[in-house]
């Protein structure tokens, strides 16, 4: 292992699942038969690959020459300011190539599956930025794609719909269920199981059937261990407060992770609540789910008495998820994650608060992390710091945000 | 096996022909109707599997997920799911019956409350399509306690040391899955089956039951020369789908049965 040495990562595998991917009591891999052996072969590509100092000198230099790692840590003066308390750092990752964190997954993805000798790849999406990340990586691979997305979700992200046609993929409108990204995910297995031979499922977020939450950890760490490097340099201390949004916890898992043995760092994620945690259109699993099986893991659900899957509700479609990865289930359990929600119209004043005042667009996904940092730094002293992850830009987000805005009707 | 499973396959096998293994999913349309039709269905076949209805149905094709969202719809609840199986058990002493579907409803429940439950109901066996072997923790005591068969599935791409796990971890019957898809896909290779399902039985004493994708009577009499049960599901989901009433359907699911029974008879005796 002595060739797996980097100035900036670490290669270690810590906190990891038992054998079977077991976090405590949650994730596992309960998939159909038919999908055991695929994934058994994913698990096993994806620890040669890891173990390999190739594998890693190409995947750091698409990261680095194509991706424009390592993102900047911003330290947000006027935002500050303006919430009054701790000093807040932005880790910019809206300024990867594709404009959000999920290309830091479909590089290492699409890199085990080139490895791997498939073909095809096949993704669900939400908010259409993983779709866009894995359309991107297919066509830099020249690999077929296709991308499945709830119908309701299409609706209100058409620009990434578009985007990902532009790319060459085939976008799938998926009308079952609540057509969001849950039956996008139901969609993408069922396909998978009919196309395992020749196709690689890029899933988009750190939950799923073992390995998906393990694998989709590792390949996002990179986003927690500059930040950890930066703040270092840049503050000469590690922060109070590391913060990040959830729908599955892949951009939550890949700032926190590094965190999680600096026991001084208080770690956060922020749920959507949607119209309100209290009238049950929100998509916060963690603050109000159950434990339960979807998705081919135990982990928190939002669900009824008798197990069926609840629909979700979230102006942002990356978090309109009813599920969560089973890791960050564990880390609540255990006492080492913090919880916090912030509502449709707190994301929307967190993400005018931060454009006004700094210049930068977030998405509506990071929008909610925005909210609830800069609430927690109001609290805290002003030689205090706290990191929130910006997971994304804005762009995609636009025409849903006027909407909401009420511009678009008074434009004429 | 269980007792009743092993007095199934036994009589088909003196009678020279393969099981016949009907599905629907319970409370399809509607919890009263559903009774109805799992009895038409029940009196022509040796197993009946009876779907537990759940809203994220991920190995299924659209058919049987269509019949999960009219149960749900009509407002079925997993007691609906008992009441139904105990209907089939009372009027049908000697048929296997089989519960089938998705983790999270028994896991909500409890597993031990479940297969209580389900031991009560006359039911002999319980499939979970997203527990394979190696997740069997959660619910492997608690489905012995109760003397209910845990029923695995193969597929395709199992390879030998899957068929090992699953004819060690399993009992009552091997489900192999004919394709690699969902429920309702068309059938796969017949000869690709027959050799798969050879090489299973040549591992395991244990019935193998092959689905997925069966519709035709012919295809129903071809996998029944070497399988020990044929398992239809989605062809008997649509007869309740196709039919303008209910009466009709009710005769629909019959008269398909009896068809498919009688060409699987044919065969063998041809063969
Ligand atoms: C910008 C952005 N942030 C966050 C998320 C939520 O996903 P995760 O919790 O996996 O980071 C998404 C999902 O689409 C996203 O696009």
């Amino acid at each position: 292992m002595s060739s797996l040495e980097h100035p900036l990562y670490n290669f270690e595998i810590t906190h990891a699942p038992d054998a079977g991917g077991h976090f405590g009591r949650f994730g596992g891999r309960f998939a159909a038969e038919t999908l055991m052996q695929p994934l058994l072969e994913i698990e096993q590509a994806f620890y040669a690959a890891w173990a390999d100092p190739e594998f890693h000198r190409e995947r750091l230099d698409l990261l680095k020459n194509y991706v424009g790692r390592a993102t900047p840590l911003y330290h947000a003066e006027r935002l500050t300011k303006l919430s009054g308390g701790a000093q807040i750092y932005l880790k910019r990752e809206d300024l990867n190539h594709t404009g959000a964190h999920k290309i830091n997954n479909t590089i290492g993805q699409g890199l085990l599956a080139r490895r791997m000798g498939k073909k095809r790849v096949i993704a669900e999406t939400g908010a259409g930025q993983h779709g866009v990340a894995t359309a991107t990586v297919a066509a830099m691979f020249g690999m077929q794609c296709d991308i499945f997305m709830g119908r309701e979700d299409m609706a209100r992200q058409m620009p990434n719909v578009l985007r990902m046609r532009l790319l060459g993929a085939n976008v799938i409108p998926v009308d079952s269920g609540t057509a969001t990204l849950k039956d996008a995910v139901n969609e993408a297995l069922r396909n998978w199981v009919a196309s395992c031979e020749d196709t690689f499922y890029i899933f988009g977020t750190a939950a799923g059937p073992h390995p998906y939450p393990l694998l989709v950890r590792q390949f996002h760490t990179v986003i927690g261990q500059e930040a950890r490097a930066q703040i270092l340099e840049q503050a000469g201390r590690l922060p109070d407060v590391a913060i990040a949004c959830v729908g599955g916890g892949s951009n939550a898992i890949g700032l926190l992770h590094p965190f999680r043995d600096d026991l001084d760092v208080r770690l956060v994620a922020v749920e959507a609540a949607g119209y309100g945690l209290k009238t049950g259109k929100h998509a916060a699993s963690l603050a109000a789910g159950k434990a339960g099986i979807l998705h081919g893991n135990l982990t928190y659900l939002l669900e009824d008495d008798e197990g069926q899957v609840l629909g979700t509700h979230s102006i942002s479609a990356g978090l309109d998820y009813p599920g969560v990865g089973p890791e960050l289930a564990l880390m609540l359990e255990e006492g080492r994650l913090e919880l916090d929600a912030a509502t449709d119209d707190e994301a929307l004043t967190a993400l005018q608060q931060l454009t006004r005042s700094e210049g930068i667009i977030p998405a509506l996904e990071s929008s909610h992390a925005i909210a609830a940092g800069c609430r927690i730094a109001a609290t805290m002293r002003e030689d205090q710091i706290v990191i929130i992850n910006l997971s994304g830009r804005g762009d995609k987000d636009m025409d849903n945000v006027f909407k909401h805005l009420g511009w678009l009707e008074e434009k004429q | 096996m269980s007792a009743r499973l092993a007095r199934v396959f036994k009589r088909c096998k003196e009678a020279h022909r393969a099981a016949l293994v009907g599905y629907l999913t319970a409370g399809d349309p509607n919890p009263e109707q559903s009774q109805e039709l799992l009895l038409s269905l029940a009196a022509e076949c040796d197993i009946i599997e009876i779907g537990m209805p759940f809203s994220d149905p991920m190995a299924d094709g659209p058919v049987i997920e269509a019949a999960s969202e009219r149960a749900l719809a009509a407002g079925t609840h997993i007691q609906d799911v008992f009441h139904l199986s105990q209907a089939v058990r009372l009027a049908n002493p000697e048929i296997g019956i089989i519960l089938m579907g998705y983790a999270n409803v028994p896991y909500v429940m409890g597993f031990e409350r479940f297969a209580e439950r389900a031991e009560k109901a006359g039911v002999d066996g319980v499939l979970i399509v997203d527990i394979p072997p190696e997740e069997g923790a959660i619910c492997d005591e608690a489905l012995k306690a109760h003397n209910l068969d845990r029923i695995l599935l193969l597929s395709p791409t199992s390879p030998d040391e899957r068929i090992h796990l699953a004819c060690a971890k399993g009992s009552g019957f091997i489900y192999y899955v004919s394709l690699t898809g969902i429920t309702g896909a068309e059938m796969g290779d017949i000869i690709e089956i027959q050799n798969k399902v050879a090489h299973i039985q040549s591992i395991s004493e244990m019935p193998v039951c092959v689905g997925f994708g069966i519709k035709t009577a012919a295809q129903a009499a071809a996998v029944g020369r070497f399988a020990d049960g044929v398992v239809v599901g989605s062809h008997f989901v649509n007869q309740i789908a196709s039919q303008q009433n209910h009466h009709q359907s009710v005769a629909a699911l019959s008269a398909t049965a009896m068809a498919l029974r009688a060409a699987m008879h044919r065969e063998i005796n041809a063969g």
